[in-house]
């Protein structure tokens, strides 16, 4: 199962993922990062507190938004990721790529420096 | 789970993405008997759910009529054999070159990493077909209490 609430406040839309990124679910994170991608938003931050599981299919998603968001000079930045699933974006380095931080507040003051 | 008996555990799913999750749960019950690292064990939750994506997806076409097989073997105080077993059309392994990030993130491809991902959790990966079945049989050591 995977939900994905998204909010927006000032410049920042966030992603709010519950549940769990695999070959199934991903489809809908694709949609959800190009909807938000859409809505040119000055940061995407993604909640992943509640996403228990992501295997290679979601973290493909992310890596292939990556231009495209350097390109609209849009940042993203993730935080609440469990131990868990920050190993999976650490197995492949992923974690140098991306900006992983711990809270909603770090998030945003990184998304500014960014 | 007794000390040194070797044990052997197995399940046989339709090729459907949604029964991913099921694959999943099966590994990580399994694995959970034993006195493994729980980060470990998520590690090789991921390499199975991998392997059997990739099965699953392009060896046959998310056609719920056919079916493929998880065995796992553990060893106590050795390692871990996980086999993924199906008819189909087989993985070339051979011809397999790992892509590099920056050429995913450049073309856009949203596959590509599942293996690298495996490649990098597992002490060894094979693909072999014999008689119209294709294995894809990994390794993983344990670490010896």
């Amino acid at each position: 199962m995977l939900e994905i609430k998204k909010h927006t406040e000032n410049e920042y839309l966030t992603l709010e993922i519950q549940g769990d990124i695999d070959a199934s679910s991903s489809i809908h994170l694709d949609a959800a990062m190009e909807e938000a991608l859409g809505q040119n938003p000055g940061a995407i931050l993604i909640d992943a507190s509640h996403l228990e599981y992501i295997s290679s299919a979601g973290l493909g998603v992310f890596m292939s938004y990556i231009q495209e968001l350097e390109n609209k000079n849009i940042s993203l930045v993730f935080y609440g990721m469990s131990e868990k699933v920050k190993n999976v974006f650490q197995i492949l380095g992923l974690d140098q790529l991306l900006t992983i931080t711990e809270t909603a507040e770090d998030a945003k003051r990184i998304a500014n420096e960014l | 789970m007794p000390r040194g008996l070797r044990m052997n555990y197995n399940i046989k799913v339709s090729c459907s993405k949604e029964r991913l999750k099921s694959i999943r749960e099966f590994v990580k019950d399994t694995l959970s008997d034993y006195a493994i690292d729980e980060m470990e064990i998520s590690q090789l939750v991921l390499a199975v759910d991998e392997i059997c994506a990739n099965m699953i997806i392009h060896s046959h076409g998310c056609d719920e009529t056919q079916t493929i097989e998880i065995k796992i073997d553990v060893e106590p105080n050795q390692g871990i054999v996980f086999q993924v077993i199906d008819k189909g059309v087989s993985f070339n392994f051979s011809t397999y070159q790992e892509p590099s990030l920056e050429k995913i993130i450049e073309t856009k491809k949203k596959g590509g990493i599942g293996l690298m991902l495996v490649k990098r959790i597992m002490d060894d990966v094979q693909f072999s077909s014999t008689d119209g079945f294709n294995v894809c049989r990994m390794f993983k050591k344990l670490q010896k209490n």
